[in-house]
């Protein structure tokens, strides 16, 4: 009897430390090995950044010539003025600009570059006197009499981060200096509008960025938001821009482009000023015997038309033999110059309206352009042998850059009457066209960073299975903080660290995204769930279940027992008590 | 025209907290109903008419080409999927917008009576093969992973760009899968699967980060509308060629090849898109009607509660081709032409440097053409026996294409083939002639003439 005791409380002491080990230890060691591994994450941080809230600064300098403003009224102008605008255009985004203008009097050396005979040169000397910033503008207001200006010009945008302003009749006429500041805040909107960041453009990045389902419905000008912003790339830290030249006859003529003369002189000069955008990189090559594989339509004597409708089926044929350079991911940009055949040429490009084309080139929304470039004119008398053909870059690329402009997102912006732009020069970029690119580049990298972080983090939230290490978590965070800092730079009106910063956001937001180690093909349903434990718990968990239940039912019968007993105590003692009375 | 709609429901919805009882509200909300059902098909009228081509916000096509089954008696799913790529390619997506993954070879097949094709048409009227197919991942290297890598995006570095689907917000790719499945898998390799969950995931990480602009997902496989059903990422739809429970059949048994070419679904799928141009305006609700129950004995099915746009507007060519939206370029920039020096290029001694070239390529395909004419073959081996021929090493190339001879004496030129050891011996025999780019001078040439 005392054996089989020993024996049933050493059975109830495995059991019962048999549950222990796996309640202190399986279960924890269980739930530690099969959960998904993550990093330290700043979740909140992520989950905030779902709202675009961003205040964007301009610097903005007025500066007075000689004989704009009376004695008195230099007295009385004030340093600093500023302006807010505030945009909210749903319940995430939040646009805030701050004008800050300044007032000052001209400089000596300003006053005598003011005086040159023509704008264009006084933008120059302008420009020599100081460097400017990114994202900044001065305006100089000239009087009324100022030569500077053609008559009917009121307003002329230089190619530098300069305007030149005239008094209009409405600022002469009124009295008060802030009526005349006031007036002149008019103008000087006008010239923000043109040179600086617009609110037209951020919202279309922005939203284009961050589209969410129905948003083409809901914005105000569909067509337009749509159209505007197709045709150029997304922002993207490289791009990988190839020029090539078709030559399907070679037979008749023999082609020669100075391509890297070309290269140096009109494109290398754009993608210098571009450089705190992106990086670039230029191939060429050239391709004998591609052909369009259109048919062209004879037009008589006056050479065959290639016509607007065909032309959507151009580039997709072609872009088999244009090949790509396989060792990078960035977007390429095509520019193909298409020489036609001795037998189909001269080719002209024919619009809808069955109207010829000055540049007689067409370009593609994100894929680059190409141009029919016509050499029958030169061939020699005796056509037996291939003529040599020199190709006229300038010509050609006065095409393409016009055409990688579109690509890159530089859009000319409308111009009121009475504004002079000065022309591009050959750089072909203004620097501020420059800025109006860094602005949207920079908005359009905020969004870009922010969406990925936040989706990131909404990911994580819905897709459990997902694994963060530690090298990601730490690309996050030092996204996340990138993107603080571009925000505050934008804040603070420094356009050039902010576009800086707001790159290094999106590549650590890219980086950790994209990280081949984020992805997870550890789903299991439940079924397989199912499937994978019960031969593990069954075998070890059947026993130890079963002695633990009779061991509680046991347990259960001995306090029923006693309980029994102490029921039946007070009746005894009742009996007991009744005895004694 | 969901402005309109929503604009009447938000009306509706303040309406109906503050109206007076029940009855009026059901009145007033069922005539706006009405007016709003009106509207609806009003501007849907003048939408499909204004100009088709610019509904759609997309820039670039994409298509994810996968068929997940090996072994020769899956052989129809290989000609599935390569007879989808042949249309999405003659419809104008390039190889390079094209990711096509094929879990097997079966033109190298060994029990392929006739290497180097792979037939879709009974008594091979069709040779889907051909000779410029870009498979981009094969063999071994379709798996699950690699198939939900090529979704998200998540590469290694130092993956080359033909593998990776770079598609951005303006693109609308189209995804096509055959091979085996069952109730919410599809079996990839007989080795594993991929869940309608981890799916549904791949999509939603697609859309988080704006990698497509519309996506039509193409299923053919057993009880094919089990992979659809969790997708919950917006602007998908999606065609199955089966219901849960129902098996998708094949199509097509060839008693030469010995198996069946094609799936019953993805015949009738081509037989619709035969009829489809670059600009035919067929929609999405034709595409829904291919393949009744009567072709093919399982029931397709569709999804379309993700989408955006009414299916009525969605053009076939929206996913299956690619026509580029081009505009005239008006704008251009007036260069003045730097007067700069031409630079003299630095001369170096050695102008006399030999020029070497690679003589012509082994004209591949053409021996592949006139197979039956036994005696060109003879004659072009027996060229490269010579030496006369030469071929330009090139890997891609040999590997696409294969050449045979006769049944008895085959000389396959396969990458992935296994060379018998007799073989091997004759291919390091041709190897220096093959593979040796050779000095071309006047007189090596005369003497190779000679």
């Amino acid at each position: 009897m005392a054996t089989t005791d020993v024996e049933h409380k050493r059975g109830q002491l495995a059991a019962l430390t048999m549950a222990a080990v796996v309640i202190v230890v399986g279960v924890p060691l269980w739930w530690g090995t099969t959960g998904a591994q993550r990093a330290w994450l700043p979740v909140s941080q992520m989950k905030q950044l779902s709202k675009l809230q961003l205040q964007l600064r301009v610097d903005v300098e007025v500066v007075f010539a000689r004989g704009t403003l009376s004695p008195e009224q230099q007295r009385k102008l004030p340093l600093t003025q500023t302006q807010h605008e505030e945009h909210v255009a749903d319940a995430d985004t939040h646009l805030k600009y701050s004008h800050e203008t300044t007032y000052r009097m001209a400089t000596i050396m300003e006053e005598d570059a003011l005086n040159r005979p023509t704008a264009a040169e006084a933008d120059v000397s302008l420009h020599m006197l100081g460097e400017s910033r990114f994202g900044s503008i001065v305006a100089y207001v000239i009087p009324e009499s100022s030569p500077l200006l053609p008559e009917d010009v009121s307003v002329y945008i230089g190619q530098r981060r300069t305007a030149v302003l005239r008094i209009g009749t409405e600022m002469r006429v009124s009295k008060t200096l802030t009526q005349f500041l006031f007036q002149l805040e008019l103008r000087v909107k006008q010239v923000l509008q043109v040179m600086s960041v617009s609110h037209a453009d951020i919202i279309t990045v922005s939203d284009r960025v961050r589209h969410r389902p129905g948003y083409r419905e809901s914005s105000p000008e569909p067509g337009l938001g749509c159209k505007a912003d197709g045709v150029a790339f997304q922002s993207s830290p490289g791009y990988d821009i190839t020029f090539s030249l078709l030559n399907p006859d070679p037979k008749s003529h023999n082609l020669q482009w100075d391509i890297k003369g070309a290269v140096q002189s009109y494109i290398r000069p754009l993608l210098t000023k571009l450089a705190p955008v992106a990086d670039f990189s230029v191939d060429s090559q050239i391709l004998y015997y591609a052909t369009l594989g259109v048919n062209f339509f004879d037009a008589g004597l006056n050479g065959y038309t290639l016509n607007a409708d065909s032309l959507a089926h151009v580039i997709n044929p072609l872009e088999a033999t244009l090949g790509s350079n396989a060792a990078s991911s960035n977007p390429l940009l095509n520019f193909v110059l298409y020489v036609p055949d001795a037998h189909h040429s001269p080719l002209y490009i024919r619009s809808h309206r069955k109207q010829g084309v000055a540049s007689n080139a067409f370009h593609s929304a994100r894929w680059g352009g190409i141009m029919v470039y016509n050499v029958k004119a030169h061939y020699g008398p005796h056509s037996e042998c291939p003529d040599n053909i020199n190709v006229n870059m300038a010509k050609v690329m006065g095409v393409f850059l016009a055409q990688l402009r579109l690509m890159l997102g530089v859009r000319s912006p409308e111009i009121s009457p009475g504004f002079l732009v000065a022309p591009r020069g050959n750089a072909g970029l203004a620097d501020w066209e420059l800025d109006r690119l860094m602005w949207s580049r920079s908005v359009e990298n905020i969004a870009k960073a922010a969406t990925t972080i936040s989706s990131l983090a909404q990911l994580l939230e819905h897709i459990g299975d997902i694994v963060i290490n530690e090298d990601i978590g730490q690309q996050l965070s030092s996204s996340v903080t990138a993107l603080q800092l571009a925000v505050a730079e934008l804040q603070a009106g420094k356009l050039g660290s902010a576009l800086q910063y707001s790159k290094a956001a999106v590549l650590a937001s890219e980086r950790a995204f994209f990280d081949p180690s984020v992805f997870s093909v550890s789903y299991l349903s439940d079924e397989q769930k199912f499937a994978i434990y019960i031969p593990l718990v069954l075998l070890f968990c059947v026993p130890v279940l079963l002695s633990l239940l009779k061991m509680s039912s046991e347990a259960s019968q001995r306090v029923a027992d006693d309980s029994d007993a102490r029921i039946r105590m007070p009746r005894w003692t009742e009996e007991h008590s009744n005895i004694s009375t | 025209m969901c402005v309109c709609v929503r604009h009447w429901a938000g009306l509706a919805n303040i309406l109906l907290p503050r109206s007076v009882q029940g009855f009026c509200t059901m009145k007033l909300l069922s005539l706006l109903c009405l007016f709003s059902v009106y509207l609806v098909v009003w501007s849907n009228n003048i939408e499909t008419k204004a100009g088709q081509f610019f509904s759609s916000g997309h820039t670039n096509n994409w298509a994810v080409l996968v068929c997940t089954s090996r072994f020769w008696f899956n052989y129809r799913h290989v000609a599935n999927t390569l007879s989808v790529y042949r249309s999405v390619k003659r419809l104008g997506i390039p190889d390079s917008h094209i990711v096509l993954m094929l879990a097997d070879d079966m033109a190298c097949n060994h029990r392929n009576p006739k290497p180097a094709t792979v037939f879709s048409h009974k008594n091979m009227e069709l040779n889907v093969y051909g000779d410029d197919v870009e498979v981009d991942y094969r063999g071994y290297e379709v798996t699950v992973e690699n198939f939900l890598r090529v979704l998200t995006g998540r590469m290694p570095p130092s993956t080359p760009r033909s593998k990776r689907l770079l598609s951005d917000d303006r693109s609308n790719i189209l995804i096509y899968l055959t091979g085996h499945g069952g109730n919410g898998f599809l079996k990839f390799q007989d080795s594993e699967e991929i869940s309608n969950v981890e799916l549904a995931d791949a999509f939603e990480q697609m859309w988080q980060k704006r990698r497509y602009n519309e996506l039509l997902f193409i299923i053919d496989t057993c009880q094919g509308a089990s992979m659809y059903e969790r997708f919950y990422s917006p602007n998908l739809m999606a065609l199955a060629s089966s219901q849960v429970g129902e098996d998708s059949l094949s199509h097509q048994p060839d008693l030469a090849i010995g198996v069946h070419l094609m799936d019953r679904y993805t015949f009738y799928l081509l037989e619709f898109l035969e009829d489809i141009h670059p600009a035919s305006t067929a929609n999405m609700n034709d595409l829904f009607k291919v393949c009744p129950k009567s072709q093919c004995v399982s029931t397709p099915g569709h999804r379309t509660d993700l989408f955006l746009r009414d299916p009525g507007s969605v053009l076939i060519t929206d996913f299956f081709g690619s026509v580029r939206k081009v505009e005239l370029t008006t704008e251009t920039i007036n260069l003045t032409i730097t007067e700069e020096p031409v630079k003299e290029r630095p001369m170096h001694g050695d102008l006399q440097k030999e020029r070497q070239s690679y003589i012509d390529q082994l004209p591949v395909s053409e021996i592949i053409h006139q197979q039956q004419s036994r005696v060109k073959c003879k004659h072009v081996l027996a060229a490269v026996r010579k030496g006369h021929h030469e071929i330009q090493q090139n890997g891609v190339a040999m590997g696409r294409n294969c050449v045979s001879h006769s049944l008895r004496t085959q000389w396959m030129l396969c990458v992935r083939m296994t060379f018998s050891k007799r073989m091997s011996i004759t291919f390091s025999l041709l190897k220096p002639v093959f593979f040796q780019p050779i000095k071309v001078t006047p007189n090596s040439i005369c003497a190779i003439e000679a």
